[in-house]
């Protein structure tokens, strides 16, 4: 029987589980927690003193409970108790508490942190093995500060039994994941690198892991392990099965640590010694030829460890990409797997032949199983495997096998799940676009898109198309042709209706000659999906009428007679009802000429890299794209969008709708660009484009509490306002005071905010609002009186010293010289920002008071931070950026103690303030928060990563800023570490 | 590395749960809700991998029990079913026979063996012999009450 019967089985607990199980519902089940919660409670608070075992058990069922998902507020300290316990099951038991439960008491780690260190140094290597497994288990930053330094010692000690070893090197591994900065190598790098000859497989299994991790980080302090791991490889593949006794597992030698050397490997370009690279193609040689060898045994897990060890090999194929005849032979082998009667096997092929297909070398071999892979995505059961299948498609597609790919992906689009549609159509329009031999079949293929997956079709394929059809005249005709045919259909999408509208607007005349498809024809047909469009289709479809005004004379007053008509002209809609309007007078006033002018064809777009490609590549995911080729992206959605403009019919617009819509959501066909557009961009919001008219802001109610009180007046004299920072006033020169020791201090509260109360002595409240956008700024100062005595010959500069002058140009409007009792003025102050900065603008305010002057400088909170542009980014994306800006000047780090509590919404709140877009989900470590933005300065944009790890136990942050300019980390890292 | 291990019944019941990473508790129980409707909805004979947000999902049945782990990218899935499987032999062999209520009623000790086993989502020993060799030191180190 099982060595659960030997007897430290606990009744009482096996009790507890019974009952829970017998529970009948989901209130019984509490109902029976809280009693034994209680009961646990008065028997830890009792007088008695517990025995181990009782101790034991209650933790124990604590722990249950816990794991039932009910919340444990105590028991803690009993736990940890059960850690210096010399029973081995009582000390197991404390360290499983610990481990599932261990919260942020700075006391208890203290006490874990001693039982731990006990347990490390007590030479008896099942203790040690505890305390080993508790800190990789933990792996919090205060297990690293204890023991990163002690580990290390105890992995490559002489005397140090295998089995330490063993969870040494693991647990140290845990630790440089958490903490790399504290576990610090160097001296003992060449012994770890050693632990690959250890005699023990279990030793080598253990630290190859570690030395992976190692060697990513640091590839030439480790490349050492390059040749022993070769030679360790061999000597395993050319084993006989039996040969390693209890590591051959169902008839395959070690395949867990053959994986891991092959992996370890992938860490390296191919070794450049011609011995130690012939030893290892030997190596990848046997391990192909083995797979073709009838299987020793018909178990699954004799297939599964052979293979795993197969695919490895073939990872390390192709990460070396230099060898021809291996890549073939491992494309051959995957051939054979594509038709496996494993799904698991079908499904491992498929995506490993992805990463094949991109090789030179291989492109040709992977490209002859395309049948293979057809019928895969037709006839597999399971998503996922079709999925695969998909992808493998797209990757192996070039000239010679588009026109089929993409007819397959077609087809199967029409069946596809819905998950994976609008990946299939960026794929299709892809490969449409980029291996069109004429575009006659791009223009069918896109439209057959829009017809079979309409609601799947985003903005950039649609834009796409026009774009092509636009720069490409020999497909003009036949696109207007094509999509004329498409609406016929009674129920077509409005994607449909929006390609067709602009192209039968811009070349519609291409059609006209056949009386099927004359003007009024094409125009009747437009008009009957009128009603049944969005508004934006239908401003679409609005442009599409003028221009038809402008191509077809003869349409003129139909088309005026729609624009005139109430549904139009008093369209609720004010953008449909000012086109119906400025389009009805264009019409009707404009001669010919002007009319042609500005109706004309459209002109070409630039070529670009394709935003559906930046599109694809970041719903992917893995695959790889840069945030610069998405901002290119972005770019031309903008420019498209700004081209567009010219259908609005108004070339006073155009320019400003070129400048001010880098959105790139903003529609290609300058939807929005009718006269009435701003500067402001709609997405702008509403408060900063208030702030920008001319209007300007008049907040009453703003500064309603800096109101003086009356009283207040009395004591003003005596304290001699404003003297303490500067002379007494008859000494006092008309230059101006130098900032006030507090001017940083006032300046950091601001970081993070825009509004409020930037100053206040006994005569002065300086009250401030502010508002940013792009690398333009505006602020509000509110000075007000606090006395009942008027300010006479009030002044105020506003200054930017020394370095500050270039990067910033600050512009006050003047102040009224008279501030009454009590009374409140206001001064605008505009800001540019021209490059980045470090220092603050100075204000300096001069004014009489009872005859006395006063003399008083600040620093105005204009930080850099003010003109960031927040930037969301997916996880990928984040981490893909974070590695570019590696460069060690591009980084600022700061650790430091926490100066406010650590409150989750506190913190997120102030890095909202700051500007920068807080990204969720990003960082896998859910505490720790990370931020992204781009710097508009006038000279250039500078992103900025952002990530706070807070240490709630600690009471520490860490906090690091990468940008692509070092002045910007630096001065951003400084201005943070004062925020939280 | 391994990121999680779930151990869940048919009924969706969390019978194990073991993390290599640190989460928040919210974030632990909408993996483990994710994850448990994912597996079980998945028809028979469906591939045992699939793609999960950024990681590589591997699961297998062994009789009313589901044995469900997340992996990083660059993991290898056959080898992750085999330590799976492993994990089935080490329990089996310890409780002789192991079924669902072996590890219900015993809870800290299918943790206590994956940890001799498997530390910070990596393989430590995959010999048979030696873990069961460190168990029973462990167990002989204890004293039976009587």
């Amino acid at each position: 029987m099982p060595a659960v019967s030997k007897g430290d089985g606990m009744r009482g607990l096996a009790v507890f589980i019974s009952d829970i199980r017998n529970c009948k519902s989901k209130e019984a089940e509490i109902k029976r927690i809280n009693k034994e919660l209680a009961n646990i409670r008065s028997k830890f608070k009792g007088d008695k003193a517990l025995d181990g075992y009782s101790k034991k058990k209650y933790v124990c069922k604590l722990l249950f409970i816990f794991l039932l998902g009910h919340d444990i507020d105590f028991g803690h300290m009993e736990a940890v108790n059960l850690l210096s316990s010399n029973k081995y099951t009582e000390k197991q038991i404390g360290y499983l508490f610990i481990s599932v439960l261990v919260n942020s008491n700075s006391e208890l780690i203290r006490l874990i942190n001693n039982a731990i260190k006990n347990d490390l140094s007590s030479r008896n290597p099942t203790f040690m093995c505890l305390a080993l497994h508790c800190i990789a288990n933990v792996g919090s930053r205060e297990m690293a500060e204890a023991f990163a330094g002690e580990i290390p010692r105890i992995l490559v000690a002489g005397d140090t039994m295998d089995s330490v070893k063993q969870s040494a090197a693991l647990c140290l591994l845990r630790l440089y994941k958490t903490s790399p900065d504290l576990v610090l190598m160097g001296e003992w790098t060449s012994r770890v690198v050693h632990l690959l000859n250890d005699q023990h497989m279990g030793v080598v299994t253990a630290a190859i892991s570690l030395i992976t991790c190692l060697s990513q980080k640091n590839p030439d302090e480790f490349k050492t392990c390059v040749s022993l791991a070769v030679s360790r490889l061999s000597r395993i593949v050319s084993s006989a099965s039996t040969d390693l006794q209890d590591y051959t597992y169902y008839f395959v030698p070690a395949p867990w640590l053959s994986c891991k050397l092959l992996r370890l490997l992938q860490c390296y370009p191919p070794p450049e010694d011609g011995a130690v690279k012939g030893r290892l193609v030997e190596c990848l040689e046997t391990i192909l030829n083995k797979a073709q060898e009838p299987p020793k045994s018909k178990k699954v897990q004799h297939s599964n460890a052979k293979n795993a060890i197969l695919f490895e090999a073939i990872s390390l194929i192709i990460h070396y990409d230099s060898e021809p005849n291996l890549l073939v032979r491992a494309c051959n082998q995957l051939g054979q797997f594509l038709q496996h009667r494993e799904t698991n096997l079908r499904y491992l092929a498929l995506e490993s032949m992805c990463t094949l297909a991109s090789s030179e070398f291989s492109h040709e071999a992977v490209k002859t199983h395309i049948e293979t892979v057809i019928n895969a995505l037709k006839t597999e059961r399971d998503v996922s495997v079709r999925q695969r299948a998909a992808d493998l498609l797209y990757a192996m597609c070039d000239r010679s096998n588009a026109k089929q790919i993409v007819a397959e992906m077609l087809s199967y689009l029409e069946t596809a799940d819905y998950s994976i549609r609008e990946e299939m159509v960026l794929k299709v329009a892809i490969l449409a676009e980029k291996y069109a031999v004429d575009y006659s079949w791009y223009v069918d293929t896109i439209l057959n898109l829009i017809r079979i997956a309409g609601d799947y079709v985003s903005e950039e394929v649609w834009y796409r198309v026009i774009q092509i059809v636009i720069n490409r005249d020999d497909v003009q005709g036949y696109a207007a042709k094509t999509v004329f045919e498409a609406l016929q259909a009674p129920a077509c999408h409005e994607n449909m209706v929006k390609v067709g509208g602009y192209i039968l607007g811009e070349f519609g005349n291409l059609i006209a000659g056949d009386p099927r498809s004359s003007p009024l024809v094409q125009f009747n047909l437009l008009h009957s999906k009128f009603h049944l469009c969005s508004v934006p289709t239908r401003a679409l479809l609005l442009s599409a009428y003028i221009k038809f005004i402008n191509l077809f004379p003869e349409t003129k007053s139909t088309i005026q007679e729609v624009l005139r008509s109430d549904s139009q002209i008093r369209n609720s809609d004010v953008e449909l009802q000012q086109r119906a309007v400025e389009y009805l007078k264009l019409s009707s006033i404009a001669s010919t000429d002007v009319l042609a002018t500005v109706l004309e064809e459209m002109p070409p777009f630039p070529e670009r890299e394709s935003s559906i490609l930046a599109k694809l590549k970041k719903k992917k995911g893995p695959g790889a794209v840069s945030v610069n080729e998405l901002e290119e992206g972005k770019r031309e959605g903008g420019e498209l969008n700004g081209g567009g403009g010219e259908r609005g019919g108004d070339n006073s617009t155009i320019a400003a709708s070129n400048a001010s819509t880098p959105s790139p959501s903003a529609d290609l066909l300058g939807l929005r660009t009718g006269p009435q557009v701003s500067a402001a961009p709609p997405s702008a919001g509403s408060l900063l484009v208030d702030v920008f008219s001319e209007a300007g802001v008049n907040d009453d109610g703003f500064l309603r509490d800096l109101e003086p009180p009356t009283e207040s007046s009395d004591s003003l004299l005596a304290e001699g306002p404003g003297d303490s920072d500067s002379a007494p006033p008859s000494a006092v020169s008309e230059d101006a005071a130098p900032p006030l020791p507090e001017s940083n201090e006032l300046l950091n509260k601001f970081v993070c905010k825009n509004n409020g109360v930037l100053f206040e002595n006994q005569l002065l409240q300086i009250g401030i609002k502010s508002e940013y956008r792009q690398n333009l700024g505006r602020m509000y100062l509110f000075y007000g009186n606090k006395t009942s005595v008027q300010f006479v010959t009030f002044t105020t500069t506003v200054s930017c010293p020394g370095e500050l002058h270039p990067q910033l140009n600050v512009q006050a409007k003047p102040v009224e010289p008279l501030i009454e009792g009590g009374a409140q003025v206001q001064q605008v102050i505009n800001i540019e920002c021209l490059g980045d900065f470090c220092e603050a603008p100075l204000l300096n305010i001069k004014f009489r008071y009872g005859g006395a002057l006063q003399n008083l400088s600040l620093k105005l909170p204009v930080t850099i931070n003010k003109f960031f542009q927040p930037t969301e980014m997916a996880s990928h994306d984040f981490f893909q950026r974070w590695k570019q800006l590696s460069q060690p000047q591009q980084e600022a780090q700061k650790i430091f103690k926490a100066s406010h509590a650590m409150d989750t919404e506190v913190i997120k709140a102030k890095l909202l303030g700051l500007g920068m877009a807080l990204l969720e989900n990003v960082d896998p470590n859910p505490e720790n928060f990370v931020c992204a933005g781009v710097i508009q300065t006038k000279a250039q944009q500078v992103g900025s990563l952002l990530r706070l790890e807070p240490n709630a136990q600690a009471q520490m942050y860490r906090l690091t800023l990468r940008s692509s300019k070092d002045t910007v980390s630096k001065r951003l890292c400084e201005l943070l570490a004062e925020q939280f | 590395m391994m990121r999680f291990l779930l151990l869940f019944s048919r009924q969706g019941k969390l019978r194990l749960q073991k993390w290599f990473t640190v989460l928040s508790d919210r974030d632990k129980r909408k993996i483990i809700r994710d994850l448990t409707q994912m597996v079980l909805s998945r028809p028979p004979k469906a591939c045992n991998f699939l793609p999960w947000r950024d990681l590589k999902i591997v699961y297998r049945r062994y009789a009313s029990l589901y044995f469900c782990c997340g992996l990083e990218q660059d993991d290898n899935e056959l080898l992750t079913l085999d330590i799976l499987h492993r994990y089935v032999e080490l329990l089996d062999q310890y409780f002789g026979n192991v079924c669902e209520l072996d590890i219900i009623f015993n809870f800290e000790k299918a943790y206590f063996i994956l940890d001799e086993f498997v530390i910070g989502g990596e393989v430590q020993e995959t010999s048979k012999a030696s873990v069961a060799k460190s168990i029973e030191e462990a167990e002989s180190l204890q004293e039976v009450r009587q």
